[in-house]
This record gives C-alpha cells, sequence and structure tokens, in this order.
C-alpha cells in the first residue's frame, strides 16, 4: 500500500494553458473582475473610510433618509446610515469565503461520490448513486430554504447548506466520467501489468479527473455565489449586521423605489462575480478539453 | 417499452418514498418547536402539552411518519398547524398561479433562448454570434431577484407599463413570467446554438444546398426543426430550477402561488405545509424527468431505452 501514502500526482498543466487562457478576452475580463474583487475583499480594512457596521453620525439626512453617492459617500448610505461602500467591500469577504469554502466542500463530496460509485462500484456504488437520484428529486432552493431556516444561519451553516444542496451535479459528471475512464485500454492495460487498485485509482483515474474538477470548480464558484445571495435575499441567509451583498438588498428592498443604489449596486456586485467565474470556467473548459475544440 | 415504463415508475415512487422520509426526518430533528408557535407566548405548560398530544406529535418519529405515509396515499397531506385547514386545499387553491407562471416562464425561456441561439448559429464567428453568446453569460449570472427589483424598477415604478405587484389580468403575469425565464433563455440559446450549428454541418444540409434550395428554406425547413428537437426533451428536466425559481420570483412580485405559501410556512414552522409543498415539487421533478427520458426516444430513434 505505499502508493496510497504518497500524495496524488498532478500531472504538471501542458504548457502554454496561461497563455491559451490569456489569448481570450473574455478570459481575461472574468480573471480581472475575481482579482478586484479578491483584492477589495483582502484590504478592505485599509480601503475603507468607515467600519461596515457603524450607524454614522451624517449617514442619513435630516429627514431619515439614506445619503446617495457622494464624496463623503462612495455608494452612499444604506437605511441605517451605514456607508454602503464599506458594506460591499466586506460584503465581498462573505460572498468569495462561501464561494470558496461551500464550493470546495460540495465538490469533495461530489468527487468522492463519484469515484467510489465509478470505480468500485458493487453494492456501495449502487446505493451511493440512488442516492444522488434521490438527491435530485428535491427542489434544491427549498431544500436549502428549509435547512438554513431550521439551523440559525451563521456563515459556516450557510456554506455546508449550500455545500449540501450542491455537490449531486459534481457527484453525477464525476461518476460518468470515472466508469467511462475505467473502461479505457490503457486501464486495461494497466491491470494485465498487475497494478494493484489503489495505483490505478491514484495514479491513473485521480489525475484525468483533474481537468473536469477545475472547470467544475470554477463554474461552481459562480453556482454557489448566486445560491448565497438568494438565501441571505430571502432572510436565511448570511444574517445582518454581517454583510453580505444578498442581505444588503434584504434590508433595503422596501426603500427600493426612493434608493435604487442600494438595492442594483450589490445585485451588480453579484452579476459580475457570478459572471467571471462563469467566463473563467468556461475558458478553461475550452482550453483544458480537447473534445470540446471545433465546437465554436 | 412496457417493461421499461414499469421499471420507470416502481423507480419514481421509490424516490419519492425516499424524498417524503428525508424530509420528515430532518423536519423532524428540527429545534424550533412548532408546538410554542401554535400555542403562542403566554400558554401553559399543560396547554403546550395538550397541544402536542392533539397533533400526535409526542409519538414517536416512525409512528409519525407511517400516519402521515398512510394520510399521503390517500390524498391526505394533514393539516396546517396554523391556518386549522387541510393543507391539500391549500395547496390546490395556490397551485394554477404557480402552473400559470411556470408555463408563461416556460414560454418566456424557450421563445428568448431559441430565438438568439438560432440567430448566434446562423452568424456564427462573427460579432453578432460573440455578443450573443456573452450576452447569454450575463443571463445565467443575474440573480433572479436582481432581475425581478430590475425590471420592476424600469418598468413599473419608471415607466409605469404594467403593475407593481399581484395577480388577476395578463398584465400582472408578464414582468414574473420574464424573470423566471430569463436565466433558463441564457442555457437555452447556448444549447440551441450548438445543437443548430451541429446539425447544419449534416450531410443532409449539404444535400440540400446542392439541390439549390434557398437559404431560407434550407435553415426553416430542414435544420431547424432537427435542431429544436432535442432542446425540447430537456425542458422536463429543468422543472426543478423552476420549482426554486418560483419561491424567488413570487416572493419579489407578491404572486399568490405555492412558492409564497411554502415561504410563509418555512418561517412559521408549520410543517405540514412544508411537508406538502416538497412533496408536491419532488413530484413534478419526478414526473418532468419521466418524460423527457420518454419523448428523447421519440424524437431521436436511434437513442434506444434500457
Amino acid at each position: 500500500m505505499a502508493e496510497t501514502s504518497q500524495t496524488i500526482p498532478v500531472q504538471a498543466p501542458p504548457a502554454g494553458i496561461w497563455h491559451r487562457l490569456l489569448r481570450r478576452k473574455l478570459a481575461v475580463f472574468g480573471f480581472a473582475i475575481i482579482a478586484l474583487v479578491v483584492g477589495g475583499a483582502v484590504f478592505a480594512p485599509w480601503i475603507v473610510r468607515y467600519p461596515p457596521d457603524e450607524q454614522l453620525f451624517d449617514g442619513l439626512s435630516l429627514f431619515g433618509e439614506p445619503m446617495p453617492p457622494s464624496r463623503a459617500f462612495l455608494l452612499g448610505t444604506d437605511l441605517l446610515g451605514r456607508d454602503l461602500f464599506s458594506r460591499m467591500l466586506y460584503g465581498a469577504q462573505t460572498s468569495l469565503i462561501i464561494g470558496i469554502v461551500a464550493n470546495g466542500v460540495a465538490l469533495l463530496i461530489g468527487t468522492l461520490v463519484g469515484v467510489v460509485a465509478g470505480f468500485v462500484r458493487g453494492w456501495v456504488g449502487a446505493v451511493l448513486m440512488r442516492f444522488t437520484d434521490l438527491m435530485m428529486a428535491f427542489p434544491a432552493l427549498l431544500l436549502a430554504i428549509c435547512l438554513a431556516a431550521i439551523f440559525q444561519p451563521s456563515l459556516w451553516i450557510v456554506a455546508m447548506v449550500i455545500a449540501l444542496v450542491n455537490w449531486v451535479q459534481t457527484a453525477r459528471v464525476i461518476y460518468t466520467e470515472t466508469t467511462s475512464l475505467a473502461e479505457r485500454e490503457f486501464i486495461a492495460a494497466e491491470k494485465t501489468l498487475g497494478a494493484s487498485r489503489s495505483r490505478i485509482l491514484f495514479r491513473h483515474i485521480l489525475p484525468h479527473l483533474v481537468p473536469t474538477l477545475i472547470v467544475w470548480g470554477t463554474l461552481g464558484i459562480s453556482v454557489t455565489v448566486l445560491l448565497e445571495a438568494t438565501l441571505s435575499f430571502l432572510g436565511v441567509g448570511v444574517q445582518p449586521p454581517t454583510p453580505s451583498w444578498g442581505n444588503i438588498i434584504f434590508e433595503n428592498q422596501t426603500y427600493f423605489q426612493a434608493a435604487p443604489w442600494l438595492v442594483f449596486i450589490p445585485g451588480a456586485a453579484i452579476l459580475l462575480l457570478a459572471l467571471a467565474f462563469n467566463l473563467v470556467g468556461d475558458a478553461l473548459r475550452d482550453v483544458l478539453d480537447p473534445t470540446q475544440r471545433g465546437n465554436d | 417499452m412496457l417493461g421499461y415504463l414499469v421499471r420507470r415508475l416502481v423507480q419514481s415512487v421509490l424516490i419519492l418514498l425516499g424524498v417524503s422520509f428525508i424530509t420528515f426526518v430532518l423536519l423532524y430533528v428540527l429545534p424550533a418547536d412548532p408546538v410554542r408557535q401554535i400555542a403562542g407566548r403566554s400558554a401553559t405548560a399543560q396547554t403546550v402539552e395538550n397541544i402536542r398530544q392533539q397533533l400526535g406529535l409526542d409519538q414517536p418519529m416512525l409512528v409519525q411518519y407511517w400516519r402521515y405515509l398512510s394520510g399521503l396515499v390517500q390524498g391526505d397531506m394533514g393539516r396546517s398547524y396554523l391556518q386549522k385547514t387541510e393543507v391539500s386545499t391549500l395547496i390546490a387553491a395556490r397551485l394554477p398561479a404557480s402552473l400559470l407562471l411556470m408555463a408563461a416562464g416556460i414560454f418566456c425561456e424557450l421563445l428568448i433562448g431559441l430565438t438568439l441561439g438560432v440567430i448566434a448559429a446562423i452568424f456564427r464567428g462573427r460579432s453578432l454570434d460573440q455578443g450573443l453568446m456573452v450576452t447569454s453569460f450575463v443571463a445565467v449570472s443575474a440573480p433572479q431577484f436582481v432581475v425581478g427589483l430590475l425590471l420592476l424598477y424600469v418598468f413599473a415604478v419608471q415607466l409605469g407599463w404594467f403593475p407593481i405587484g399581484g395577480y388577476g389580468t395578463a398584465a400582472h403575469l408578464v414582468l414574473p413570467a420574464v424573470t423566471l425565464g430569463i436565466m433558463g433563455s441564457g442555457w437555452y440559446s447556448r444549447m440551441m446554438r450548438s445543437s443548430m450549428v451541429d446539425v447544419l454541418r449534416q450531410d443532409y444540409i449539404r444535400t440540400a444546398r446542392a439541390k439549390g434550395l434557398t437559404r431560407r428554406r434550407i435553415l426553416l425547413r430542414h435544420a431547424l426543426p432537427n435542431a429544436i428537437l432535442p432542446i425540447i426533451a430537456m425542458i422536463g428536466i429543468d422543472i426543478g430550477i423552476f420549482m426554486g425559481g418560483i419561491v424567488v420570483v413570487e416572493s419579489v412580485f407578491g404572486w399568490p402561488g405555492i412558492g409564497q405559501l411554502a415561504w410563509q410556512a418555512i418561517q412559521r414552522v408549520d410543517i405540514p405545509i412544508i411537508m406538502g409543498v416538497t412533496m408536491v415539487s419532488a413530484t413534478a421533478i419526478v414526473l418532468g424527468n419521466l418524460l423527457a427520458d420518454l419523448v428523447t426516444p421519440l424524437i431521436d430513434p436511434r437513442i434506444k431505452l434500457r
């Protein structure tokens, strides 16, 4: 069992992947947005002028209305007189943490289920895939809302809820890929040469799944960001005063006719971030998967 | 064919059983106590206990589940804790509004998605094609509640073309339906484009061209029907996404459907309603998938059912 203790050998990406990615304008646009959001989230404490949950003395007009964007408040203030720009930057932290954690866990569960079902097979595999079928029949958003409402939602609970709902797609894709890989000639050749099952799994099956995982991982972040925003918008996601782009809209939507920026600035941010991950994921798919080429 | 159908039906029933069990277990471990909600804050411990007994919530979980299941088979979904009405009556009253919204949403999704997909395929590789494909990415990346609020702001608040919310006339339906359809239209335009591009590469298209048919006739009579059919079969698979979408869209537009019903029930821990809506949604999803699988071989005889 020497092989199992080794780290999974990830093949070095073929030379020129970055080069090919950076030739695509849309992928570059996506990378730029992601870099901007990550930068804003990481350096938020040094960038913002006001703490995100401080109700500022001059944050509301004399009539108690939120202030529109101005010099003092780059993106205006919200219903409680807090600086929207500060809340947006700290909200980016929320979106990114959930996007990465929830999607990472979902990817892990999905890969585990898919690989076990596709490679080990037997009754374990059968049970896993029937369970996956069952999960497919759940109305995903309804399930997520239920789960989030059951547990008192905190940042990490919301991430786990999203992971529990989102692993299913990955499991199906990885399962299909694994079964088709397991039937290929080079695997049969390895078997004939006397390779152990773990060697085949770790040296041949898993490395071949890496491109698929990279693509699904990237596209999945976009799905996760949208789901977190939706849950927070419905009030069962990340709870105020912790800012999230979704709950900024949730808190301010009653006032959106008079102060539309409070809804549409975070809305545009959610859209741009999801779009960025979709564009990068799509470009990665074209670059990493040669069978997709020629369709454009 | 018949054997396949029977096997799939049995499978579907088993899946629904599983869904009902998991939902029941989830709601059973719910930390929020529904009895407290019903009894109100000033209730004595004795009253709370009485209500618990009345509703059968003091029984072991499996007994409760069995009772629920045997009712469900007879079409009895239990009574709402708070509204004191049969859940089936509540759902039946709300379902037509949701079905109407979903039908209109699917119509918008197909109309926008297929049209843009065909146009992109015809102008393949040119800037119009690229522009449309970027648009489709924007559509799938846009959160539904933001699209809904944006449409409300522009077309209801600013322009006043449509009512701000509510239910009743055709004008009320337009904005919610478009909101529901936009995300899917992004996927459909991409699928339609690649399906159309695929068909346009086939030999029979070259034959048609060699016969001297007009471009218009080739596109409309030869390519389009063949490209569109596999896409149509996908609608069945989409039901699950729509079931989630209506919760959001109904909440933004105040549309009185089962999405709103479920949402209010979740907030008040009205478990029978949550169970009921989950079961109705799961049934719709399972039926949609079954339909998609059954329709596919009718469309393309090369695909055999296993």
